[in-house]
């Protein structure tokens, strides 16, 4: 068999296996636009997308669901406020600074923890997080803070840490954000990581040979450089947190209201499909609209997808020189 | 007068022992060509004057280096140093930058903040390089974008902008086509009056064209280090004979 028709074959084989996929994924998609459609005979989108109220078992029942999508976005732009600035300090460790028998152990390690099972993380929050939220981080906020601020007389914000920073609920929305943080932290570091690596060493060299330092070097050569990928990789992280299901399930508090303080309970979109589509009766308006919050999700982590896809390729118009 | 002095110099790669007792007093305002066949050290001498073999693991050195009679290890401080010695590299490794920005990379970092006076060195620099012709409209543009043989002279201007009183150029040349080389080595041959120049080549008829000496590697063995012109007619090392003849490397 000639070796020019081997590759075609194993080529269509390729094709067509990914073709495959890919019509299944479309298939899911054009389903869960399918099943959530009818809601909209009695629903208007507005009413859903902006709803103030998701109450889907009252009667009337309301199916509004901003406080979900803000619940939502609530706990993924925490966990990132968490994980962007230490997800990409660890790649830096591992990938500039880290000795090689250290960064060997710890790749690993990093990317094993983000492949780490999330029911536990959920667990791991319900458990120890939470009440250390109520036991020890409210008295804190609520006694200790203020206590010092009001021996300073600084009396406005001592009364502002006190009125505003209790936590009544351990499940909440910070401890949702913290354990996420388990999952975007190594996400974020290790293809953060992946993308200094691929930045040539001949930049780090031409900076060093021009009186750089190390850090400054790090600062303006290596990171610019590897920035579309670390975009990437943020993006990635976020829309990872935002369909991230069990954790904001066991550790967010449930609560669907428009969600305000930091240690507000909140319910976000994949905990609302997860916790209530068991009970919602098939074809119901509540299934529906639940397969609408399918939806949204899909199209929110499908928008995050894109942009990291749009960081990448201007990162690589930018190492052809197509842009500055 | 003596710019540069090694004095039983040795490195090794971890076990792997790279230059032998180099003993070597390299001249203020020559051009000085390394030569020898591949693998046999140059640029690992090269990059030992400006400490670029301490970012790899296991590197060890022996014996000392001195510059303007400092010890690069002991008096210079690492930074000072690179700034005192530039360096061009093999391939040409412009900064994912506008062209702007790759020339005044060097000041800036050193702290120059003021704009007059970074756009003066940008400018110099660039006329140095014989490259302020070509580009002096699209500074802002990326300097991915130029020709390779316009990206090497970018980076010769990056290095000059520093003021740097030694150049080092590692086969700056050898991925360039002839006429880019024609003119990089006669910038070359215009800047030795302010320079100290060293370059590895593996080009014998540039060695013979530039430099007002060479020496020749061989194993990590310094063979012969004299007047280019003695080097290439009357050679005293047989070796070395060998060698410029073309009978082997
Ligand atoms: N990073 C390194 N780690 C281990 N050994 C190295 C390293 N760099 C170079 N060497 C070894 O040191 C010796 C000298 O290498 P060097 O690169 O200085 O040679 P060269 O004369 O510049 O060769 P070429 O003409 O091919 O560029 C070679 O045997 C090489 O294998
Ligand atoms: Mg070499």
């Amino acid at each position: 068999m000639g070796s020019s028709l081997k590759e075609k074959i194993y080529k269509n084989i390729f094709l067509i296996v990914t073709a495959f996929s890919l019509v299944i994924l479309f298939l899911i998609a054009l389903f869960l636009f399918a099943e959530a459609l009818p809601l909209f005979k009695n629903v208007s989108l507005i009413d859903f997308l902006f709803g103030k109220m998701w109450y889907p078992t009252m009667s009337p029942h309301s199916f509004g669901i901003l406080p979900l999508i803000l619940a939502s976005f609530y706990v993924s732009f925490l966990s990132a406020i968490i994980s962007i600035p230490l997800g990409i300090a660890f790649a830096v460790y591992l990938s500039e600074l880290a000795p090689k028998g250290i960064k060997e152990v710890l790749k690993p390690l990093v990317e094993l923890i983000s492949g780490f099972p999330s029911v536990v993380l959920g667990f791991f929050g319900m458990v120890v997080i939470a009440p250390w939220m109520t036991n020890k981080l409210s008295p804190f906020f609520t006694e200790t803070i203020p206590n010092f601020l009001s021996f300073l007389h600084l009396s406005y914000l001592s009364n502002f840490f006190a009125n505003n920073l209790y936590i009544d609920v351990g499940l909440n929305i910070t401890s949702a954000s913290i354990m996420l943080a388990f999952i975007t932290i190594p996400t974020i570091a290790s293809l953060s990581e992946d993308a200094l690596y691929l930045v040539p060493r001949t930049y780090k060299e031409a900076s060093l040979s021009l009186g750089a330092t190390k850090w400054e070097t790090i600062k303006k050569i290596v990171l610019p450089a590897a920035s579309s990928g670390i975009a990437t990789a943020v993006m990635l992280g976020v829309s990872r947190a935002m369909g991230e299901t069990m954790i904001v399930l066991m550790t967010c508090g449930g609560a669907s209201m428009i969600p305000v303080r930091p240690f507000d309970p909140a319910r976000p979109l994949p905990a609302a499909i997860a916790a209530e589509m068991g009970e919602a009766p098939y074809h119901s308006l509540h299934y529906e609209a639940l397969f609408g919050i399918g939806a949204v999700l899909f199209i929110l982590t499908l928008i995050f997808n894109i942009l990291s896809d749009i960081a990448r390729t201007q990162g690589e118009k930018k190492m052809k020189g197509k842009s500055v | 007068m003596v710019k540069i002095k090694t004095t039983n110099y040795n490195l090794f790669y971890g076990l792997k022992q790279a230059l032998f007792d180099i003993n070597m007093d390299i001249y203020k305002n020559k051009i000085t060509a390394i030569i020898g066949p591949s693998g046999c050290g140059k640029s690992t001498l090269l990059r030992s004057f400006n400490r670029m073999n301490d970012l790899i693991d296991g590197v060890k050195a022996k014996g000392d280096i001195f510059i303007d009679d400092k010890s690069i290890y002991k008096d210079w401080d690492v930074v000072e140093l690179r700034r005192k010695v530039g360096m061009v590299f093999q391939k040409p490794n412009p900064f994912p930058k506008s062209i702007f920005d790759n020339v005044i990379y060097g000041p800036r970092t050193s702290g120059i903040k003021d704009k007059r006076k970074l756009n003066d060195i940008m400018e110099k620099s660039l006329k140095q390089a014989a490259l302020w012709d070509e580009v002096k409209d699209i500074l802002r543009q990326s300097a991915m974008s130029l020709s390779g043989g316009q990206q090497q002279r970018l980076c010769i201007a990056r290095a000059f902008a520093v003021k740097p009183e030694i150049i080092l150029m590692d086969e700056a040349t050898s991925s360039l086509d002839p006429i880019s080389t024609a003119k990089i080595e006669e910038l070359i041959l215009e800047l030795k009056k302010d320079y100290t120049i060293v370059v590895v080549t593996h080009s014998m008829q540039q060695a013979a064209r530039m430099s007002d000496y060479t020496a020749l590697l061989y194993l990590g063995k310094l063979i012969e280090y004299d007047k280019t012109e003695k080097i290439f007619t009357s050679p005293s090392n047989e070796i070395t004979k060998n060698y410029v003849t073309g009978r082997f490397g």
